[in-house]
């Protein structure tokens, strides 16, 4: 992180964030998931995925989250994973 | 043939009551022949903020059960001659209506009236059900606050899926000063997240308490939500009005470093 990141962090305004919020929030409500359902599809996630490698379940983050569409339709709503994969042992 | 038009939110205590108290006053001013129902049932407000609260003789659920004509349970507003309430009951609850009830009262309302505005309860069960049914446009009334903006969107797909004609959107309560100094989420910003039509922004004006207190809308009046709520009507009645520059009023340093976008 550079001196320039830190500055910009501190000013993100309680409207942005209130805004991101919403906007995480809304996307995740209007695509019918209820955390519970996220939950089921990490579990299932990590289920598949460990078939084959070793993946880190704690730092693993699923979300339904919008962004902008390729074809411009406007913010469309993906499902997001970050799959952190466990350190690979050599040998 | 009037238009039946419901004010909603999903969220209670963002202002659904004086808006309509205030939209309905001012379409009266419009010189359009209104009425206003309040179809929270068994939680009667609306009376009490058009300051007819000592007139009730009938109620919605008398007219629904026939122990009663319109006319009768029709109350005359005490300024505009071409305004009226049809308050809601207090001793019953939600159920004492259905949806189909609701629907046919507004069709016969909408023969004598210009406007049928109706008041909808906080929430998404019955009373809402109820309040939508008969309406050809609503109006989603939110605050820029998270709670009552999730809220509005919730609202906003229920309204689709009842396939409501017209769906727009009154920003209630805006802080131009908060919103200057990044502390309040813009209008701008809630109309991004809500992606629907704005028809109105009324900022937050110590003059709506005090006009409340005394049971007699603003709407018209020289403060600022009276013009934001005046604008609001006529963009309803058709008329194309341009947003009130709320930033005008901000000091020196607010004009000096300007809305940030």
């Amino acid at each position: 992180m550079s001196f320039l990141d830190i500055f910009k962090k501190k000013t993100v305004s309680s409207s942005n964030i209130a805004k991101g919020r919403l906007q995480l929030a809304l996307a995740s409500d209007r695509a019918g998931c209820s955390p519970e359902i996220m939950e089921k599809i990490k579990n299932d996630i990590i289920n598949v995925i460990s078939k084959y490698i070793e993946i880190d379940v704690a730092g693993l983050d699923i979300k339904i989250q919008q962004t902008e569409g390729e074809n411009g339709e406007g913010l469309v709503p993906v499902l997001f994973a970050n799959i952190p994969v466990k350190e690979i042992r050599r040998g | 043939m009037g238009e039946v038009i419901v004010v909603t939110s999903g969220k209670g205590g963002v202002g659904k009551t004086t808006t309509t108290a205030n939209v309905g006053t001012g379409l009266a001013k419009l010189d359009k022949k209104v009425v206003l129902i309040d179809t929270d049932i068994g939680l009667r407000n609306l009376d009490v903020v058009m300051g007819l609260e000592n007139r009730i003789v009938y109620n919605l659920v008398d007219v629904i059960e026939g122990n009663c004509r319109i006319k009768q349970a029709l109350i005359k507003d005490k300024r505009y001659n071409n305004l009226y309430l049809l308050p809601s009951a207090q001793t019953r609850d939600k159920t004492a209506v259905t949806p189909d009830e609701m629907k046919q009262l507004c069709d016969q309302l909408r023969d004598d009236f210009d406007y049928v505005i109706m008041d909808c309860p906080a929430g998404i069960e019955q009373g809402f059900r109820n309040a939508i049914a008969g309406a050809d446009r609503a109006l989603v009334v939110t605050t820029p606050e998270v709670s009552a903006v999730r809220d509005a969107d919730r609202i906003v797909g229920l309204l689709e899926a009842n396939e409501m004609k017209k769906t727009q959107l009154i920003v209630n309560r805006l802080r131009m000063d908060m919103v200057a100094r990044g502390d309040m989420m813009s209008s701008q910003d809630v109309v991004d997240i809500l992606a629907i039509d704005l028809i109105g922004i009324v900022p937050d004006d110590e003059n709506i308490v005090v006009s409340t207190n005394n049971g007699e809308p603003l709407v018209g009046g020289d403060s600022l939500a009276g013009q934001a709520y005046m604008n609001i009507c006529k963009r309803i009645a058709g008329e194309e009005v341009p947003f009130l520059d709320l930033s005008a009023r901000k000091g020196f340093f607010g004009r000096l470093f300007g809305r940030k976008k």
